[in-house]
């Protein structure tokens, strides 16, 4: 990305008239070919014994807290959102640490794609939360605590999506702008320091990202009941086996 | 003064004044988070970890403002609308 550029958008690679393929694509289909020939390399002979080869530990490791964050953080079954939660982090994560290669600017500098993986998390919420709750209750849940909360619960819904991806794009893409202009004043250390930098930023807003989209998922489908007291003076709101 | 003179001074001058008053708020709350964060800690040492995880999601929620700030400055610079039909 040239120090004149704001996004990856602008770098085209291949101009085919109609459709041209800018650094953003180019970027993002390595990212996917990396992850995608990893994921198929390290579980062709996947072992169940003790003995297993260091890659698929790391998968092991990288799924297990997956699983014990989403569980942590949503309070339900994490296998319903590990998925598309596992997914959003490592491609986050992975599309960040990257940028220690040079020559490379993550996908995520592009508010395109820092947007379509909103989008998936806005998408996300409804279809999560209807095959949860059935299509009445969840959008019930929107007339809650009562019928005057609707157009503030619709414009929460829409202004959150909006700040994930801006969120992220505005992270990464600022790390990335700042290393491009300080190459033509202060070159050498400066740079590098802020690439190192902009590395933990990237990490740690590939796992904000990840929290609030779960969080987000999740409050969506919890079942909305009321809380009733019995005759023990325990509450009865229990999920049902 | 012509029009693109005046359209870039403004720019530079508001692109300035963004991030500088911008990103005041957002410190001053984080400053806040991060002190209640470390009180919490010195009183359950136990629940480290999970004070630790919400303190650094509650961060990014308040940086978000200070991020809105930065890339509306970095467009006015870099991606200015109004200065591109002067260049382009």
């Amino acid at each position: 990305m040239g120090s004149g550029d704001i996004t990856p958008d602008q770098t085209v690679v291949w101009d085919g008239g109609f459709v041209n393929v800018n650094l953003t694509l180019v970027t993002t289909w390595v990212v996917m070919a990396i992850l995608i020939s990893s994921a198929w390399l390290i579980t062709r002979r996947l072992s169940t014994g003790p003995q297993m080869s260091r890659w698929q530990n790391a998968l092991e490791v990288t799924v297990n807290a997956l699983r014990s964050q989403i569980r942590e953080i949503s309070g339900q079954d994490p296998d319903r959102y590990l998925p598309l939660a596992g997914t959003l982090f490592i491609f986050i994560f992975v599309s960040g640490v990257l940028s220690i290669v040079p020559g490379y600017v993550p996908p995520t500098a592009s508010l395109s794609t820092t947007t379509a993986l909103a989008l998936c998390v806005f998408f996300a919420v409804p279809v999560y939360g209807i095959a949860a709750q059935g299509v009445g209750s969840y959008l019930r849940s929107y007339v809650r605590p009562n019928v005057f909360m609707l157009p503030f619960n619709v414009l929460s819904e829409l202004s959150r999506t909006l700040a994930l991806a801006v969120r992220l794009f505005g992270n990464v893409m600022s790390f990335t702008k700042i290393v491009a202009i300080l190459l033509s004043v202060a070159p050498l250390l400066v740079p590098a320091v802020l690439n190192a930098l902009g590395l933990l930023t990237g990490a740690i807003q590939a796992y904000i990202f990840t929290v609030l989209a779960i969080v987000y998922i999740a409050a969506g489908s919890r079942a909305q009941r009321p809380v009733r007291r019995d005759a023990a003076g325990t509450s009865g709101a229990t999920d049902p086996p | 003064m012509e029009a693109e003179t005046v359209i870039g001074m403004v720019s530079i001058i508001t692109a300035g004044f963004t991030i500088a008053v911008g990103s005041i708020g957002p410190a001053l709350g984080e400053a806040r988070a991060a002190a209640e964060a470390l009180r919490a800690i010195a009183q359950q040492p136990d629940e480290a970890n999970t004070i630790t995880r919400t303190l650094f999601v509650a961060m990014a929620l308040i940086e978000s403002t200070a991020i809105y700030a930065l890339v509306v400055a970095l467009i006015l610079i870099f991606a200015n609308p109004f200065w591109a039909e002067f260049t382009g």
